[in-house]
């Protein structure tokens, strides 16, 4: 590893892009990630890459599926309103068969929103986000080192199964500063016979497209597509657990809202409560199994979470409803407190006949 | 024997979807010939649009990618940039550049990006069966238009190569028509040269093929051959409306 | 040491974001853990502009300090703002010519620094921020006062070298105000 840097959780996410050889970014200015456009434009030039601002964010992700499409790790970034601009051609993506890494800095919404920090695209994340039956993989990253981690797992995943990935951040993991240590390894090199690199000596052309008249062909093509998502399923869920040992109580929070609920757990371990968290770290392929063990002895769930309460029927179905789950949230740019959670936590205690 | 005429390298041995008298057929015979004849089968990687040449991937026998409706040259634009030694082209309806994709159309222009254009304009959606392009004509009678279309209500045709030619940007932009043996010739002769632009890093090349649609027209081929001199041309004139490599040549 | 909570808090263009920079960097320069979270709008500059530093010897939760047990307050409308907000037995380090009046908690430690005085005087009229740090450092000792030239010559990019003793003068004037 790399000497420490302090850098913003933005800047993390376009460093640990080039070093995991992404050459190309194509994206369109939007509060509050446009510090990644800014990092790349800069860098870019310098490293013999590309970095090109689009028209739109529709232009952008069209750009990268070109782009992915000739063989090349690309990204592009932007936070929510944009990333609705851009589900058409993540559709595409998913739909071709192409890798490509998309950031979502998520801010509140619905409609223009806000600026401030959210978690309120997790079902557009988890459940595609564009027409179709698809799935992005979806990590969710809670430090600054952590945004440089998943930035280079995104792209090896991406292109190791083919299938679009994104990066869910927020404002505020986006616009913090925290020391970061950049990954050193060389990028991992995967085999592109499908790129389009002109024919050459090639005895066929390669075609890229998701467009099948025939039902029988594309009922086929989603059919294989989700063999491969049930891989996934099996080999990539990640998830932390804190505290759970001998816990009664369990809050489920990634992100930033993990970082909270990091505090409050603490805070309420210190009065006796006997509570732990487990934070998943891909949001899709969610961490269904440890929720699952989890409700085999935890009493409760708290999802705490930065929107209207999303995530909250990904632990009920991961649960399978066998224990009572509560919603800790706020929405709209708020973030709940350290003490909201808390009380959270005192009150599922409670509730669940917890000890003191 | 002498061959005197075969199917060019770059098509593949498959039949046509088209109609009856549609000449997109012609188009693409004249997109492979060029191919052919710069020798870049091998280098090219071609983007279909969303319209009736969607399926263009199934008769181009070089690298293809089919795009979303309107963003054919923004991923021609990634594609480019990801392999800037690639010949790369893009062969769109009007309906897909001049409408859903105009932003993309514009500004892919504006940056010179170094690709091609294929343009074919027959004034209507032929796909979905006849609809009021944004290149209709006034007082033309489509399946959206049913009483003409009324510029009063839905505005008027755009001239893209005109409008286009009014930006720095682009290197070469020319229309065409395909509706008889000399148009056929002189098409061929500026699709050649939008391919022959980019191989010398010369920029953004763009042919507008005026286009004929019998069937959503409704009317005979030859009597939509003749309607290409008699009213579409007379909106949209055959010429050059930019050419940057001739002005150097002048200068 | 315990975890700092620290907020630092001016109108924009007053370099609350710098100074919280220059903590953040000492920190990591110590190993310690730490993170540095600015509030950011749509406004550039004159709006009002803060950030939370926390600096601890644990893996910091979460990033944002709504009840500072250090507040840097560099005008009126943030003092007033955030003194409600410190937790009891808060230092309050402020800037005393542009902030008049203390309000009535008697639970904080109120520490004036008439900084933009100061640094008018030294002709560092953009430092005043830098003022208040060396001030907080010499109250609080969150982080080492040794360090601070390692800090600026790191922090402050080499095309504004000029800057890196100015800035030195700053700290230095605060910390033995």
């Amino acid at each position: 590893m790399a000497e420490k840097v302090l850098m913003k959780g933005n800047e993390a996410i376009a460093e640990a892009a080039i070093k995991a050889g992404c050459r190309h970014y194509f994206g369109y200015p939007i509060t509050p990630q446009t510090e990644i456009a800014a990092y790349m434009a800069k860098r870019m030039p310098k490293i013999g890459g590309c970095f090109l601002q689009a028209e739109s964010e529709i232009a952008a992700i069209n750009m990268i599926y070109g782009c992915s499409a000739a063989g090349k790790r690309c990204m592009t970034s932007s936070s929510s309103p944009g990333i609705s601009l851009k589900g058409e051609g993540i559709s595409y993506l998913a739909g071709s068969d192409l890798p490509a890494v998309i950031v979502n800095v998520q801010r509140g919404g619905p409609g223009l929103g806000g600026i401030q920090p959210s978690q309120s695209d997790y079902f557009q994340a988890t459940r595609g986000g564009g027409h179709g039956d698809y799935h992005l993989i979806v990590l969710a990253p809670a430090t600054v080192q952590e945004m440089a981690d998943m930035t280079g797992l995104a792209f090896d995943l991406s292109d190791k199964y083919r299938i679009p990935a994104m990066i869910l951040a927020d404002g505020t993991i986006g616009q913090m500063m925290e020391p970061v240590a950049m990954p050193e390894t060389e990028p991992t090199q995967y085999e592109k016979p499908y790129a389009l690199t002109g024919k050459g000596n090639r005895d066929h052309h390669n075609v890229i497209t998701s467009l099948s008249l025939a039902p029988e062909e594309l009922e086929q093509w989603n059919v294989s597509r989700y063999e491969r998502y049930a891989v996934v399923e099996a080999n990539e869920a990640r998830c932390e657990e804190f505290m759970m040992e001998d816990a009664e109580i369990c809050v489920v929070a990634f992100g930033i809202a993990s970082r909270v609920s990091r505090n409050a757990v603490r805070a309420a371990r210190e009065k006796g409560i006997k509570v732990g968290m487990i934070r998943p770290i891909t949001l899709w392929p969610f961490p269904k199994e440890a929720l699952n063990k989890a409700a085999d002895k935890c009493k409760a769930f708290i999802s705490v979470e930065l929107s209207m309460g999303q995530m909250i029927e990904d632990v009920k179905l991961s649960t399978e409803c066998r224990r009572p789950v509560s919603l800790c949230s706020r929405a709209g740019g708020m973030i709940p407190s350290p003490e909201e959670v808390l009380a959270a936590i005192e009150a599922a205690n409670e509730q669940n006949g917890g000890n003191r | 024997m002498a061959v005197v005429f075969e199917k060019p390298k770059s098509l593949l041995d498959a039949p046509l979807h088209y109609c009856p008298g549609c000449t997109h057929g012609i188009i693409h015979r004249l997109v492979a010939e060029a191919i052919d004849s710069l020798g870049i089968q091998g280098e090219t990687i071609g983007v279909a649009p969303v319209g009736c040449a969607v399926f263009a991937y199934n008769y181009f026998d070089v690298d293809m990618i089919e795009a979303a409706h309107g963003r054919a040259p923004a991923v021609a634009t990634g594609i480019k940039r990801a392999n800037p030694s690639k010949v790369v082209f893009s062969y769109q309806g009007d309906g897909d550049l001049a409408s859903i994709g105009m932003a993309e159309t514009v500004h892919s222009a504006a940056r010179n990006e170094n690709i091609t254009i294929i343009f074919v304009n027959n004034a209507i959606y032929g796909m979905t069966g006849g609809q009021m392009a944004p290149t209709s004509l006034p007082g033309q009678v489509t399946q959206t238009s049913p009483y003409g279309r009324d510029t009063s209500h839905c505005g008027w045709p755009v001239r893209v190569s005109e409008l286009l030619a009014t930006l720095e940007g682009p290197c070469y932009i020319e229309r065409v028509a395909v509706n008889n043996p000399a148009n056929v010739r002189k098409a061929g002769k500026a699709i050649k040269k939008a391919f022959e632009n980019q191989i010398n890093k010369k920029g953004f090349s763009f042919v507008e093929v005026i286009s004929a649609c019998p069937t959503n027209w409704g009317m005979t081929p030859d009597k939509a051959l003749e309607w290409i001199d008699e009213a579409m041309i007379p909106y949209y004139p055959l010429g050059v409306y930019k050419d940057r490599t001739a002005e150097e040549e002048k200068a | 040491m315990k975890t700092a909570n620290i907020l630092i808090a001016g109108f924009g263009g007053q370099g609350a974001l710098f100074a919280g920079k220059f903590l953040a960097y000492s920190a990591m320069l110590e190993g310690r853990e730490l993170s540095w979270l600015p509030s950011y709008g749509p406004e550039m500059r004159g709006g009002t502009a803060n950030c939370s530093v926390i600096i601890s010897d644990s893996p910091v939760g979460t990033p944002i300090v709504s009840h500072p047990d250090i507040l840097i307050a560099m005008n009126k409308p943030s003092f007033d703002k955030y003194v409600p907000e410190c937790v009891p037995g808060a230092k309050v380090i402020y800037d005393s010519t542009l902030i008049d009046s203390p309000c009535d908690r008697d639970d904080v430690e109120f520490i004036p620094v008439p900084a933009t005085e100061l640094a008018r005087g030294l002709n560092i009229a953009s430092l005043s921020n830098i003022i208040l740090v060396g001030k907080m450092l010499k109250e609080t000792g969150v982080i080492n006062y040794e360090n601070v030239p390692t800090v600026l010559s790191k922090l402050i990019p080499a095309k504004k070298a000029a800057m890196i003793e100015l800035n030195q003068l700053a700290v230095k004037t605060g910390y033995e105000y």
